[in-house]
C-alpha cells in the first residue's frame, strides 16, 4: 500500500492510476456572492492507495468529494478547465445518467450520517438487495445470499437475522458497517469516505478503521479518506493532502507530512493538537480565522496567519512546488519553497509555474 | 502495575489531604422512568459514583456516548434531580434542593454547552444574551449589569462593540465564547464544560482551551471538563475519572492514569485513540460490539460484555482462546437479540407465532463455532442452548449459558481499589490477589 517516491501524475503509469484529478475548481454562485470553494487542486489516487484529505471546515474537502462523485448542485459548479479522470474517463461533463453509472460501479461514497444514506422504512436487507440488483443485477435467494455476504464482511453479526431489521435498530456504529456494504455492493474501485467515524465514539472509530483498512486489502480499494482529525489521517493514509481555503497546501507521504510539515499552516495544525507539547500549559494557536475565498487569488491565502510571511506573500500567488528542489514526493504551496533556493529564486520559480498553468488554461 | 491494595475502598479519597474538597459526590444515582409502554426498565444513566473535586482543579470525566457523563454533569449542577445518593457542594447538601434556593444556589454553578449554536437564542443581541442571566438573578441595577456584560465581553475575548450584533454574525470559536461569558455572568465557582470544543476545529479549539485555562486561575474557577476527546481531557484537567455504563471505571491523577492505565477498560479506550504519528506502534485492543444500553446492564462488572481480559471460572482457564472466543460470542449474539429494540410489528409478529426472532440457531452456531474444535463439555452447553432456544425460551438459553461459563464478572460487582500511591481508584476483580492484574496484552484467563 505505500507508494514509490515518485508521485507525480507525469510519472505514474497510465494502469496504477485509479483516478486524476487536475485543476478541480468548484465554484458556487449565489446573488450575494461567489464562493469559490475548491480552488484549482490537482491529485491523484492509486491503486490499492488510501489517500487523506485534512482540512479544517471551509477548507473545501468534502467539496471536492462531492465534487468527484458528481453531486455536487446548482449553484455549485465546476470550472471548465477542470478535469477528473476515473480510470481514463473523464468525468466531467457527464450526463446525470453516466454519472449514475460511474457511481453505481466504480465508485461509492460513504457519508458522516449513516442516516443519509438509509432509508427508515426500509429494511436493511431491502436496501442492500436493492442496490445489487440495480448495479449487479443479482435477484431472488442469490441476492439474500451476497446481501449476507456483504454483511458478514463488514463484520455484523447475526447477519442472516439482520436482514429483516429497519436501520434504526442498529447502533451508530452498525449502521455506517450497513453503508460501507451498501457501497461494497456496488463493487467499487474506489471508495470516497467522507468523515465516516466522526460521530462515533473512539473505540467504534477504531472498530471501523480497521474493517475498512481490511476490505482495502481483500479488494485492493482505493480509498479518499476525509477528515478534520490529524490522528485518523495518520492513522489510515498512505498519502496526504492537507487542504486550507480551498487549495491544497502541502501533500505528500503520510510519514513527511508528520515527520518534517513543510507549509507554516500544516506545522501550525499539527503544533496545535493537545498533547503534542505536554509540558506547556497553553496550547499553540494559529492566529486569525479561516477565511471564505470569494476572489482568485493573487496572494498566499494563509498570509494574514502565517507566522513566517513576507512582503512577496501578499503579491505572489504561490504554486505547489517540491519542497526540496529535485525530489518529487513532497510538495508544498508556499513561497519559502524550494528548499535551497534563495527566496528571491523561490518567488520567481513560483511566478513562473503560475504563468505557465495560466497559459495553459487559456490555450484550451 | 503500581502496587495494590486489597481493601476495598468504598469512597474515593482526597489526593492529598490539604486540598479543600468543593464539591463531594456520594454514591450518586440517576435513573430515568419507563419511557416506552413496551418496557418497564429504567435507563441507569448513573448507577452509583462518588468522587471529590477539589478547588481550583479541573476534574475530567471523559467516555463513550451513553456511558453517562453528560447525566452526571447536568445532576451535579441540579439541572437534574437525583434517584438517591448525595451531592455537597461546599458543605451544603444540595441533592434535594427546591424553588428559591435552587434558584439562588445555582449562581454558584454554571453549565457551558457543547453546541453554542443551541444553547444561544438567535433573536437576541450578544450583549442581551449575556445579560440573560443577571436579569434572571435581578443582580444589582440595570446599569451595572451593563458594565458587567462589557467586562465580561472583554474577558473571554470578545470586544465592546460585539454587544449589538446577533449570534449568527460569529463564527464557532466566537459563539462559544459567548456561551462562556454567559456562564460566567454570576461568578460561579464551579463550571460543568460539557463538550465545550468538539463542535470547533482544531485551531479554534486550542484558543478556546487556552481561554478556559486563563479564566480557571483569573477567577479561582473549579471545572468538571466532560469530553470525548482524550486529548483534550489530557491537556486540562488534573485529574480523571473514566465512566462507563453508569459506574465510574478509574479516577485518578491525569498523566499517571494516561501514561499506565490500571483498569481494562480505561486501557482499551486509550488504546483505540488514533495518534498523530504515523509511525506509533499501537498495541491496539479493538474491543467487540457496543456498550450494552443502560436501560439493560449486565449484572456484575458493568464491562463484562466487551472486557478484553475478562476473568473466566477456574475449570476453563485451559480452553482454546478460539474456543472461548466462540463461546462469548454465542453469549453476545443472544444478548444483542435480547437487547435490540422490537419494533411493535415484529413483536405482534411474534406474539402470533409467525416468526421467532432466534428461528435460525442452528445456522447461528454453525456460523459461530464453524473451524472450532469443542471440547465435549462446552458441546453439551452449545446444545443445551439449540434446545432451549429452539423450544422459544431464549432468556433461559442465556441464563443457562452465564450459569455455567460465566465467571465473577459476570455475577459479583467490584469493588474500588486502590492501584498507585496516589490515590487513583479503579473498578476490577483483577486487582486482588486471586487474579493477575489486568495488562493490555493479557487475554481472557
Ligand atoms: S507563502 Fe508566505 S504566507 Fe504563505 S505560507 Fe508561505 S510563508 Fe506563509
Ligand atoms: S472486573 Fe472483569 S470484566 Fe470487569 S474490567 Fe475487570 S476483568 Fe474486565
Amino acid at each position: 500500500m505505500s507508494r514509490t517516491p515518485e508521485p507525480h501524475p507525469a510519472t505514474a503509469s497510465a494502469d496504477e492510476t485509479m483516478l486524476a484529478v487536475e485543476n478541480l475548481q468548484t465554484v458556487f454562485h449565489t446573488d450575494k456572492e461567489t464562493v469559490r470553494a475548491v480552488e484549482g487542486i490537482t491529485f491523484e489516487v492509486r491503486e490499492g492507495e488510501t489517500v487523506g484529505i485534512v482540512g479544517e471546515s471551509g477548507s473545501g474537502k468534502s467539496v471536492t468529494a462531492r465534487s468527484i462523485m458528481g453531486l455536487v448542485d446548482a449553484p455549485g459548479r465546476i470550472g471548465d478547465d477542470s478535469s477528473i479522470e476515473f480510470r481514463g474517463r473523464e468525468l466531467t461533463g457527464m450526463t446525470e445518467n453516466e454519472y449514475r453509472e460511474v457511481r453505481g460501479s466504480g465508485i461509492a461514497m460513504v457519508f458522516q450520517d449513516p442516516l443519509t444514506s438509509l432509508n427508515p422504512v426500509y429494511t436493511v436487507g431491502n436496501q442492500i438487495k436493492e442496490t445489487l440488483r440495480v448495479h449487479q443485477g443479482i435477484r431472488g435467494d442469490a441476492a439474500d445470499e451476497a446481501a449476507i455476504d456483504l454483511l458478514e464482511s463488514v463484520s455484523i453479526p447475526d447477519a442472516r437475522r439482520r436482514l429483516d431489521e429497519y436501520p434504526h435498530q442498529f447502533s451508530g456504529g452498525m449502521r455506517q458497517r450497513v453503508v460501507i456494504a451498501m457501497a461494497l455492493a456496488c463493487d467499487p474501485e474506489l471508495l470516497i469516505c467522507d468523515e465516516p467515524t466522526t460521530a462515533l465514539d473512539v473505540t467504534i472509530q477504531a472498530q471501523i478503521l480497521e474493517l475498512l483498512q481490511e476490505l482495502q486489502e481483500e479488494r485492493n480499494l482505493s480509498i479518499i479518506f476525509i477528515t478534520h482529525d490529524m490522528g485518523v489521517i495518520a492513522e489510515i493514509s498512505d498519502w496526504v493532502n492537507v487542504m486550507y481555503a480551498g487549495e491544497i497546501a502541502e501533500s505528500g507521504p503520510v510519514g513527511e507530512i508528520f515527520e518534517n510539515p513543510a507549509h507554516p499552516y500544516t506545522e501550525g495544525l499539527l503544533k496545535s493538537i493537545p498533547g503534542r507539547f505536554p509540558d506547556e500549559t497553553y496550547l499553540r494557536t494559529i492566529d486569525g480565522d479561516v477565511p471564505t475565498p470569494t476572489e482568485s487569488p493573487t496572494d498566499c491565502r494563509f498570509h494574514p496567519r502565517c507566522p513566517k510571511k513576507f512582503d512577496a506573500c501578499e503579491e505572489v500567488h504561490p504554486a505547489p512546488v517540491d519542497v526540496e528542489s529535485g525530489r518529487g514526493g513532497h510538495q508544498a504551496a508556499c513561497l519559502l519553497y524550494p528548499d535551497g533556493l534563495t527566496r528571491e529564486a523561490a518567488v520567481k520559480e513560483h511566478e513562473r509555474q503560475m504563468e505557465d498553468s495560466d497559459t495553459e488554461a487559456d490555450d484550451e | 502495575m503500581s502496587k495494590m491494595n486489597t481493601t476495598p475502598e468504598q469512597e474515593h479519597q482526597a489526593t492529598t489531604a490539604d486540598d479543600e474538597v468543593l464539591v463531594s459526590v456520594r454514591n450518586l444515582r440517576k435513573h430515568y422512568g419507563a419511557d416506552s409502554f413496551l418496557s418497564d426498565d429504567p435507563v441507569k444513566a448513573v448507577d452509583g459514583v462518588s468522587f471529590d473535586i477539589h478547588r481550583g482543579e479541573t476534574l475530567g470525566l471523559v467516555g463513550e456516548s451513553g456511558c453517562g457523563k453528560t447525566t452526571l454533569g447536568r445532576t451535579l449542577i441540579r439541572l437534574e434531580t437525583p434517584t438517591s445518593g448525595e451531592i455537597r457542594f461546599d458543605d451544603t447538601d444540595i441533592t434535594t434542593l427546591s424553588g428559591s434556593d435552587l434558584k439562588q444556589w445555582r449562581r454558584n454553578a454554571q453549565m457551558v454547552f457543547q453546541d453554542p449554536d443551541s444553547s444561544l437564542n438567535e433573536r437576541m443581541t450578544v450583549g442581551e444574551l449575556i445579560r440573560d442571566p443577571l436579569d434572571v438573578h435581578d443582580w444589582k441595577t440595570k446599569s451595572e449589569r451593563d458594565e458587567r456584560v462589557r467586562e465580561l465581553l472583554e474577558k473571554v475575548g470578545l470586544s465592546e462593540n460585539h454587544y449589538f450584533r446577533y449570534p449568527h454574525q460569529f463564527s464557532g470559536g466566537q459563539r462559544q465564547r459567548i456561551g462562556i461569558a454567559r456562564a460566567l455572568a454570576l461568578e460561579p465557582e464551579f463550571l460543568v464544560l460539557d463538550e465545550p470544543v468538539s463542535a470547533l476545529d482544531v485551531s479554534v479549539q486550542a484558543k478556546i482551551l487556552n481561554l478556559l485555562r486563563d479564566l480557571q486561575s483569573d477567577l479561582d474557577l473549579t471545572y468538571l471538563l466532560i469530553a470525548h476527546d482524550l486529548s483534550v481531557v489530557r491537556h486540562l484537567a488534573d485529574r480523571v475519572a473514566v465512566m462507563y455504563l453508569g459506574h465510574i471505571m478509574e479516577l485518578g491523577e491525569t498523566e499517571r492514569l494516561f501514561e499506565n492505565p490500571a483498569n481494562p477498560y480505561t486501557q482499551s479506550l486509550l488504546s483505540a485513540i488514533p495518534e498523530a504519528d504515523p509511525y506509533a506502534e499501537s498495541e491496539r485492543i479493538t474491543l467487540r460490539g457496543a456498550p450494552p444500553s443502560p436501560r439493560n446492564p449486565p449484572e456484575g462488572c458493568p464491562f463484562s460484555t466487551r472486557c478484553p481480559t475478562k476473568i473466566r471460572p477456574e475449570k476453563y482457564r485451559s480452553v482454546d482462546d478460539d474456543v472461548w472466543r466462540a463461546m462469548e460470542e454465542l453469549r453476545g449474539i443472544l444478548r444483542e437479540r435480547a437487547r435490540t429494540d422490537r419494533s411493535i410489528a415484529m413483536i405482534a409478529r411474534e406474539l402470533l407465532g409467525l416468526e421467532t426472532r432466534l428461528s435460525d440457531i442452528d445456522e447461528i452456531v454453525e456460523e459461530v463455532f464453524g473451524g472450532v474444535d469443542l471440547p465435549p463439555e462446552l458441546s453439551t452447553h452449545v446444545d443445551r442452548v439449540v434446545h432451549e432456544v429452539t423450544d422459544g425460551n431464549p432468556e433461559a438459553a442465556q441464563s443457562y449459558l452465564k450459569r455455567e461459563i460465566g465467571g465473577p464478572c459476570d455475577t459479583d460487582t467490584p469493588e474500588y481499589y486502590t492501584v498507585d500511591d496516589d490515590g487513583r481508584s479503579s473498578y476490577c476483580h483483577r486487582h486482588t490477589a486471586e487474579y493477575d492484574p489486568p495488562s493490555p496484552t493479557l487475554r481472557s484467563e
